[in-house]
């Protein structure tokens, strides 16, 4: 870092996009596709979060919950009835992978905001996979549970025939920009947060500047924290809804 | 570092999300991980909260009907102390009726007594009364006759006393 900020010459150093580098964990080598990065070692602490919660949370088998249990069997609930209300009572046999997207995007984000972490929902790699891991999987059930009637999805029986035509064709590039907009904007909230974060974190380095600096810093973690868990709602409640579009394409 | 930064250049004006020479490791990572939470998910974490939900619901369930139970034979206890009390309530109205009864029979009966003896008493005491104020007029008769008699003796003359007996006679008739 030192070295960087006195090759700009300057007394300020602004690197707010350095915290998104992929690197090797160990050593300095080439990225082959199985090097263990700190993509990896962050990703590979979201399971253990995962663990620590669902597995550790609930040893007990309690009736009457430990409050780490409680919480786990809150988040549970929270997700089962999402599922429940948005997609019906037919998906709640997707409800493990709901779930499993979930409680990735949720653990992923907030340990992104542990200072010096690396936040995997911030590459477009992760949630990119992700929305066309679910817009791939929700078209394939669609088309297998329907058949070609899954394409009345596109035909709003609602609106006045002549009409439909036009909304067939509004609906289905909508449709197609979906997991677009699924990845994106995931990406693009963890991303432009983090980015301001180590922007005032920057201007911190300036005497007269640093207590506002600082000031911003903290409004901006509290705005992220908030920013973490809605986007993983986001995500998985479109998710659902998504999936209710698969079962049920009839408007 | 210096070859990260010139990596992450080289991948898209700076922009590290689109160096897409990291993009199979992040992807393959990720699969990983996704897997491995989706395995953790469906082996260990669900079936263990859903049977421990499915447990609570049914111990919540039992409990419920359990106090319904319980609240139901509270109430039929309190119905049988209500008319437990209300029995008593009437058994003791009936006793104390009972008793009144009799104390004003019992009453009633020594009050029918107490006349009887005290009209009982009455007659004797007027035949009594009765019996003396003859006697008194036998004395006045007898005194009169015999102080007629002396009187008429020392007035010099000889009273027949038959005739004095009689004018008596009439004299006290005339008085009474």
């Amino acid at each position: 870092m030192a070295d960087e900020a006195t090759s700009e010459g300057g007394g300020l150093s602004f690197h707010p996009l350095d915290q998104f580098i992929v690197k090797p964990l160990f050593g300095d080598g080439p990225i082959h596709w199985y090097t263990v990065t700190n993509s990896t070692l962050w990703l590979a602490l979201a399971v253990l979060s995962v663990v620590g919660l669902l597995v550790l949370g609930t040893r007990g088998r309690a009736i009457v919950p430990s409050r780490l249990q409680s919480v786990a069997e809150l988040v549970y609930g929270f997700i089962y009835k999402m599922v429940e209300d948005v997609s019906g009572k037919d998906g709640v046999k997707y409800f493990p992978y709901v779930f499993t997207v979930f409680l990735f995007i949720f653990f992923a984000n907030f340990l992104a905001l542990i200072p010096m972490s690396f936040s995997p929902t911030s590459q477009f790699a992760v949630t990119g996979f992700l929305a066309l891991a679910v817009f791939i999987s929700v078209t394939t059930l669609g088309l297998v549970k329907h058949g070609l009637g899954f394409l009345s999805l596109f035909w709003v029986t609602a609106a006045p025939l002549a009409v439909r035509p036009i909304l067939a064709a509004i609906e289905f590039i909508l449709y197609w920009v979906r997991p677009v907009s699924h990845s994106v904007r995931l990406a693009g909230a963890i991303l432009a947060g983090h980015a301001l974060l180590k922007v005032f974190a920057g201007f911190a380095q300036l005497a007269p500047a640093a207590p506002l600096a600082i000031l911003g810093v903290l409004a901006i973690y509290a705005l992220e924290v908030l920013v973490a868990a809605i986007q993983a709602y986001v995500f998985t409640i479109l998710t659902c809804v998504y999936l209710k579009d698969a079962l049920h394409p009839h408007h | 570092m210096a070859d990260n930064v010139a990596g992450a250049e080289a991948g898209g004006a700076g922009m590290p999300q689109l160096d897409f020479s990291t993009f199979p490791n992040q992807i393959f990572w990720l699969v990983v991980t996704l897997v491995a939470i989706y395995l953790i998910l469906t082996k260990i974490a669900l079936p263990r909260i859903g049977a421990v939900l499915a447990e609570r619901q049914g111990t919540i369930t039992n409990d419920l009907a359990a106090a319904e139970e319980l609240k139901l034979k509270a109430e039929e206890a309190e119905a049988a102390y209500e008319k437990a009390l209300a029995d008593a309530r009437a058994e003791a109205n009936q006793i104390v009726e009972a008793a009144r009864a009799e104390i004003q029979a019992e009453l009633d009966a020594e009050l029918a007594k107490a006349d009887a003896e005290i009209s009982a008493r009455t007659a004797e005491s007027e035949a009594a009364i009765a019996e003396i104020r003859a006697g008194a007029l036998e004395s006045v008769r007898a005194v009169a006759q015999d102080t007629a008699g002396e009187i008429v003796g020392a007035m010099g003359g000889s009273a027949d006393a038959e005739a004095v007996a009689a004018a008596v006679e009439a004299r006290m008739k005339g008085a009474s």
